[in-house]
């Protein structure tokens, strides 16, 4: 599914003393299909555009199509229950969202609310409990009496649960230790490819975005101001100095291995597997060549 | 709405009334109320009036935003202000259609009730919109001081108030966060019949109970570690300072309560 | 006599549990810390970490051995005379943030230990000037970035002059930008002051700029050493949930694909230099 922001603007608590702008003129595009990052420092207007993507907020200036749908400033959007369906969003801590007697119940809170059948709701929660590697049992515990790792694990199964088209990702493995983050980006990366979502991804890690996304866009101050592939964005380091971002790991260390050595890698080096096969192959050529 | 809404809240500023010390704020409002009940005729409730929006004037907030951001109270102004005027029945009948009749007494009586109430919301709000709520409530301590003496925890009331303060945001942050994730899940908050209602505020109550309980475990520990042990053998870090300034504006207040007195009939 | 600034001998502690099982959360765990080190506490969430942090700053006592402090065993008679002398940075920045606004926050400990006024209002602004956040002094909380509310709470321990300031996983809910924010801090204050400074954490990277880790794993102490030593034990560390730095996970990367390299690197900086080396001689 689609999406599509034209001349977005946003303002909290508009028309009063507290008066706080947080979008401008933001034009984007989010192709069906993709998987786009949105980057930029904290108070660049990531949270915010993310809560455009379904109806949460609506733009106090400028329109936002979403699929079939369009949501523009000051008309009145009714009905938005669809939308919520087809789009999910995995919000920062989701485990906070937790409140039901047992992990199946919370699971099933969501489809459930989208009217489908509880055997079908109760079907995807085992389902989704053992994609996500929790053990069986966990679905007649209380969310409560889980580790905080678990219970990230359950509030993204209940997001999962709704089967949407397009699943939105606010910094979703935000405080979970190194092996927890990277087998949560791997699933979505997985269900992204199988399921063919469209994903959009709100991080700070500039590693999952190079790793994950195909398109990139960054936010800065309230503007959409760049948006291209990871490979063009990730190298312009001088261009993602402006907006005080800093290329990956990976191409980081390209840039000082090629400045050190004087040979040029392939590619850009997204990744760290990327980063080894490039050097590896540039020290062989290089010194074939002598 | 609810954002709006600026009763309560506080803007900064750096205004001469921003300046006073909260503690001849607080002590004038209060004052201010009782002397708002002398005023008994036309002159008296202009006098109010006027005093009033010179106090706004002083305090550099825009008529506007207080106007607009009052706008719920307006509607309890306006209810007061129809019931004195619909069943009031004294003096002269001004006007009589069908059922409604309006006596002069009750145009009278709506007026300056309506004033009256005008001009408390107004005064009160003033405070809060000037003087930070840490202010107020070092001014409340301090105010209650006395107290002690009767076994009033006056410092564990002043902390508690001040942290409660401290959190409102942040917690309004969070409820608001939770709402929406809930949203995002097909909850149906604020439509639909009572019964479905009451079933869509567990969702969001139960999160935020077992946050705010982790909150508050967590900075009770924090405050155990950093030493605190109650009020005994504490030492303020905030001082307040009362300056010429504060003694003057209750010469302000003597003066109006003296000319109201003139007037009174 | 006693040089330890802080030490741990055979401390065991066990949590009461409702099912009866009995495993405990610290086992036997010895370790001692000397004045001007930097020490990291790292292992998996659920490794034993955060009780030991307990135990450090007296929420917990321990069941078998003892925990010192200065010379002093912990206990609740010796509690508040430690606690004056030591700082800690929790995880959640919002939730240790007491004070109305920033220099209230970091007068909360000194107005708990009946400083004066005058005294109290010099040591606030010294410590907001160690953190670099005198410019803030005025702000409330809801208007700074979790970097910059870790920074306060450091500058809320410094105003104490602690001799032992713990960060327990301060950095852990941070954004890139704020995590740096509050380990240049640290470094900093170390080189001018040479504070002491356990830092609790799972992030390896941290770990690397200490001078020695000890590395927990289901209750015990599992090794103890200087960063570029106990990392050599690479895969025992990722089996353990721990991730290692960025320079050694790629000298990894890089023998896997055929790149004879002798070293582990603990720096990109080495590893450029080597990897330059060995093209020069190929």
């Amino acid at each position: 599914m689609e999406i599509l922001l034209e001349g977005v603007g946003y303002s909290y608590a508009e028309d009063t003393p507290f008066e706080k702008r947080a979008l401008t003129d933001v034009d984007l595009h989010i192709p069906s299909g993709s998987y786009t990052a949105i980057i930029g420092h904290t108070g660049s207007g990531k949270s915010t555009i993310l809560q455009h993507l379904n109806a949460l907020l609506k733009p106090t200036e400028g329109v936002v199509t979403i699929g079939d749908r369009k949501i523009e400033a000051g008309v009145k959007a009714k009905d938005l229950r669809k939308i919520r369906r087809q789009v999910g969003i995995v919000f920062q801590f989701p485990e906070q969202q937790l409140f039901d007697e047992t992990v199946l119940k919370d699971i099933m809170f969501g489809p459930l609310n989208f009217g489908v059948p509880a055997e079908e709701a109760e079907r995807r929660a085992r389902e989704l409990v053992v994609q996500l590697g929790l053990p069986e049992d966990v679905l007649e515990k209380s969310p409560f009496d889980l580790s905080g790792g678990q219970m990230r694990r359950v509030a993204i199964a209940g997001v999962l649960a709704m089967e949407p088209e397009v699943l939105v990702l606010d910094e979703p493995t935000a405080g979970l230790d190194p092996r927890g983050r990277q087998e949560i980006m791997d699933l979505f990366h997985e269900l992204h490819l199988t399921k063919k979502l469209t994903t959009i991804l709100v991080t700070h890690s500039m590693e999952d975005a190079a790793r994950y996304a195909d398109r990139v866009a960054i936010m800065h101050k309230g503007r959409c101001v760049v948006t291209g592939e990871p490979a063009a964005i990730f190298s312009n380091e001088e261009q993602l100095g402006d907006y005080s971002l800093q290329p990956p790991r990976s191409v980081q260390f390209q840039r000082d291995f090629e400045k050190r050595t004087g040979l040029l890698l392939d590619s850009v080096s997204l990744t760290e597997e990327a980063l080894a096969k490039n050097i590896a192959a540039a020290l062989s050529k290089g010194s074939d060549d002598r | 709405m609810m954002e709006k809404m600026i009763f309560g809240r506080f803007i900064p500023g750096d205004s001469l009334v921003h300046r006073l010390d909260p503690r001849a704020k607080i002590l004038f409002v209060f004052l201010f109320i009782g002397i708002v009940f002398v005023a008994n005729n036309a002159i008296g409730y202009a006098l109010l009036l006027g005093f009033t929006l010179l106090i706004v004037f002083l305090s550099k907030i825009r008529l506007y935003f207080l106007i607009n951001g009052l706008k719920p109270i307006f509607i309890l102004l306006i209810f007061t202000f129809l019931l004195h005027l619909f069943f009031t029945r004294e003096g002269d009948l001004l006007f009589s259609f069908w059922i409604i009749e309006i006596y002069e007494e009750g145009l009278r009586q709506g007026i300056f009730i309506s004033i009256r109430f005008l001009v408390l919301v107004f005064m009160t709000s003033i405070l809060t919109l000037t003087t930070s709520p840490i202010s107020i409530t070092d001014g409340i301590e301090i105010l209650l001081g006395p107290f002690k003496k009767i076994k009033l925890p006056v410092h564990e009331l002043a902390l508690m108030m001040s942290i409660s303060l401290r959190f409102i945001p942040t917690l309004m942050d969070e409820t608001g966060k939770i709402i929406k994730a809930q949203m995002a899940r097909g909850s149906d908050i604020g439509s639909g019949p009572m019964k479905e209602r009451i079933k869509a505020v567990v969702p969001l109550l139960i999160p935020l109970f077992v946050s705010a309980f982790k909150r508050a475990e967590d900075l009770a520990t924090a405050m155990e570690v950093r030493g605190y042990r109650g009020g005994e053998g504490r030492t303020r870090f905030r001082q307040l300072d009362w300056r010429l300034a504060d003694t003057l504006s209750f010469v302000l207040l003597a003066g109006l309560t003296a000319v109201l007195w003139y007037f009174r009939t | 006599m006693n040089l330890d600034i802080l030490s741990f001998e055979n401390v065991t502690f066990t949590y009461d549990t409702e099912d009866g099982t009995v495993l405990p959360a610290v086992a036997k765990v010895s370790f001692a810390i000397q004045p001007g080190e930097w020490v990291a506490l790292v292992g998996h969430n659920g490794s034993g970490k955060s009780t030991i942090a307990k135990l450090m700053n007296g929420l917990l006592f321990p069941q078998e051995g003892s925990v010192k402090v200065m010379g002093h065993t912990m206990s609740e008679e010796t509690l508040w005379n430690i606690r004056s002398q030591m700082g800690m940075v929790f995880q959640n920045p919002d939730n240790q943030f007491v004070g109305a606004t920033v220099q209230d926050d970091v007068a909360f400990a000194l107005e708990n230990n009946g400083v004066p006024h005058a005294e109290m209002v010099e040591r606030v602004h010294e410590a907001l000037h160690q953190v670099k956040m005198a410019d803030y002094k005025d702000h409330e909380p809801h208007h700074l970035s979790g970097g910059q509310k870790q920074r306060v709470a450091i500058a809320g321990a410094l105003a104490m002059r602690p001799k032992l300031l713990i960060l327990d996983e301060a950095t852990s809910m941070l954004d890139p930008q704020g995590r740096m924010e509050v380990i240049e801090t640290i470094r900093r204050l170390r080189e001018s002051t040479g504070l002491t400074v356990i830092s609790i954490t799972h992030d390896l990277e941290e770990a690397a700029l200490a001078g020695r880790m000890i590395v927990m794993n289901e209750g015990h102490k599992h090794v103890e050493g200087a960063p570029k030593d106990v990392f050599k034990r690479g895969d025992e560390l990722t089996g353990m949930g721990l991730d290692l730095p960025f320079a050694m996970r790629m000298t990894h990367l890089l023998q896997e694909a055929g790149v004879g390299l002798q070293e582990e690197h603990m720096t990109e900086d080495k590893l450029v230099d080597e990897l330059w080396k060995y093209y020069s001689k190929a």
